[in-house]
């Protein structure tokens, strides 16, 4: 043992995005501890909205002074051009997110009190609430802030379960069909816990092939180390699953649809967006950052896995009764696109032409879907959110604006000229065609044309079709999720008219690279 | 001489998976996720002695914590799934299918 252990130097300068957001969150817990309980929300919104705006300043700061060059924290975290842009993307979604989530109608009053009992009906006459909610967020999107930027397998490790265990929660605290929510997060906390520790033993069979957990050492034992393949390939797989499952790529879809539905609304918008971004960020680093020596062998595995997962998407979203669990297999769908991306990044003249679709296309993608399912939250009849999609017949007639809406973020999903969604999938299956990559966009062209069956369908249903009598109502919305609804819709249509600030932007992001 | 260590580990971590796929009970599952963290912990011990660097056993210090903020979040989920329905199995959970 030759182990001394060196003091480690820190660029706080880098990672203030992060530290404000930690920071708040711990400010948030410790508000929990000590206002009176009236005062808490008053205190916590404030408190969230302005961390996140600060941290998202800090971080424009950061890329207008310059992308560093070197890993910061002894090289632990790599703050370069991809990681500014998806921490930039991450803090605007979760901001919009908090708008949303602002409507405390949305959470449960006591977790602790059973459904149907007294103790709920008490919580409910006192207006109590889990103001919580506000720090496990910040926790979350600390997380997410760290996962995609973390430059070795540790780090990732950490910054993966600090962005699932409040997530967890979330996911249990839904205010209304509470037996759906509780399930949700048993389901999501058992799964995610599972896959994680693959992850785990993964960077376990890493660390014993290349003598370190840093990406850019493994990358570097990749050609000098014989003899230890089967360490390599078993690692290399299990860390594909544990990344792979947070994403929601097709042999480990099954918890997306059953957690998106099941959880309280504003946590599936931050859900559907921060963390899909976080995790491809995550995904794009550690396998080429760390395995990118080993391209050859693990991009057919990454070609199935995306075929699978943009067939499985968009077949059993044709099947879906229900709003939410269309919006998931939709959201399975995208997942598989964006696979095409990071397979599609690839040799350096490549790289940024892909790197920089993938970018676009996550921007494009966390924008309508936090609009989509803000105007899910609107709609609702006497249980609260109507999510059987034959109560959405009609709706069209008794609220156009709403239903117009609806129907134009539905046609983004699709990928329709002069939305957002037509330039993130154009960026993306252009690199992937002049990258050599032309079955998996002929199954993507595909797959999106079944897509667009089943969004067409619901906007068929809102249309032409008569209201029920006994329909579900438009709830005038908050002041909240109307800004929410209208960002959404603001960012679609302006990405998809006039989309070339932000591809300049994903582009110069892209063009630096990763550090290594 | 390490080998032993590292055979004892995948089999750990392989009767901690098979254990999350075949039992029933929410809390007997969550053990045998712990039991695959553990296993990885035995791994990542073995491998720092093989390599002759201290990184494996500081990590091993990073994953007790994370198990162990992991159990409190689990525990907290299942004992209020079990309040509500006075089962803590995992079959029993099947509102939400298809």
């Amino acid at each position: 043992m030759n182990g001394t252990i060196e003091a480690p130097t820190i660029e706080y300068a880098l990672l203030a995005p992060m530290l404000v957001v930690f920071g708040a969150a711990i400010a948030g817990v410790l508000v929990e501890a000590f206002a009176p309980r009236y005062l808490r929300s008053a205190v916590h919104l404030p408190l969230t909205l302005l961390s996140l705006a600060g941290a998202f300043a800090l971080t424009v700061w950061q890329a207008v002074k310059g992308v560093p060059t070197k890993p910061a924290a002894m090289g632990a975290v790599a703050v370069d051009g991809p990681a500014l842009f998806i921490w930039g993307t991450i803090l605007v979604l979760a901001f919009v997110s908090v708008l949303l989530i602002k409507d405390e109608e949305h959470f449960v009053g006591s977790a602790a009190a059973l459904p149907g009992s007294a103790e709920e009906e008490q919580s409910l006459v006192e207006r109590a609430a889990h103001t919580e909610v506000y720090p496990l967020l910040l926790f979350a999107v600390g997380g997410m802030l760290l996962f995609p930027a973390s430059n070795d397998l540790l780090v990732a490790f950490v910054a993966l379960e600090v962005m699932s265990l409040p997530l967890y929660l979330l996911c249990g605290l839904a205010r209304r069909r509470r037996l759906l929510s509780q399930e949700a997060a048993v389901k999501y906390f058992l799964l995610g816990a599972f896959s994680s520790a693959f992850f785990l033993y993964g960077t376990a069979l890493l660390y014993g092939y290349a003598g370190s957990v840093d990406l850019a050492k493994i990358n570097l034992a990749l050609g000098s180390v014989g003899g230890q393949d089967t360490l390599l390939y078993i690692g290399a797989a299990m860390l594909g699953v544990g990344l792979l499952f947070k994403i929601g790529a097709a042999p480990f879809q099954a918890w997306k649809p059953d957690v998106y539905q099941g959880s309280p609304t504003p946590i599936t918008a931050l859900m559907a967006s921060g963390t899909l971004v976080a995790a491809f960020g995550a995904l794009l680093r550690v396998f080429w950052v760390g395995l990118g020596g080993l391209d050859w062998d693990w991009r057919p595995v990454f070609y199935g896995v995306a075929i699978l997962t943009m067939v499985v998407g968009a077949i059993l979203a044709i099947t879906q009764t229900d709003i939410k669990r269309m919006l998931a297999y939709s959201s399975i769908a995208h997942g598989g696109f964006l696979l095409i991306g990071v397979i599609a990044t690839g040799s350096a003249a490549q790289n940024t032409a892909a790197l920089s679709g993938l970018l676009f296309y996550l921007v494009a993608y966390g924008f309508t879907t936090v609009g989509a399912f803000a105007v899910v939250t609107m709609v609702r009849d006497a249980g609260g959110e109507a999510w059987h999609l034959s109560r959405w017949a009609g709706l069209g007639k008794r609220s156009p604006l709403l239903a117009g809406t609806f129907a134009f973020f539905l046609l983004a999903f699709a990928g329709i000229p002069l939305t957002s969604g037509f330039f993130g999938k154009y960026a993306v299956f252009q690199a992937a065609v002049s990258g050599g990559a032309l079955p998996l966009v002929i199954v993507g062209v595909v797959a999106s044309a079944v897509a667009a069956f089943f969004y067409v369908r619901v906007i068929v249903l809102m249309f032409f079709s008569d209201p029920a009598a006994d329909g579900p109502s438009v709830v005038l919305p908050s002041r909240g999720t109307a800004a929410v609804v209208g960002i959404a819709a603001l960012a679609t249509v302006v990405l998809g008219v006039f989309p070339q600030p932000v591809l300049d932007l994903a582009h110069t992001a892209a063009q630096s690279l990763f550090v290594r | 001489m390490t080998t032993h260590y590292l055979v004892l580990s995948a089999l750990l971590f392989a009767i901690g998976g098979v254990g999350v796929l075949v039992r029933r009970n929410a809390i007997v599952v969550f053990m045998c996720v712990e039991l695959m963290l553990n296993a990885c912990n035995l791994a990542f011990v073995t491998f720092a002695r093989q390599n002759g660097n201290l990184d494996g056993q500081l990590i091993a210090f990073f994953v007790m914590i994370v198990a162990a903020a992991e159990v409190v979040i689990g525990l907290a989920i299942i004992v209020t799934i079990f309040r509500t329905r006075r089962s803590a199995s995992v079959d029993d959970v099947s509102l939400l299918k298809y």
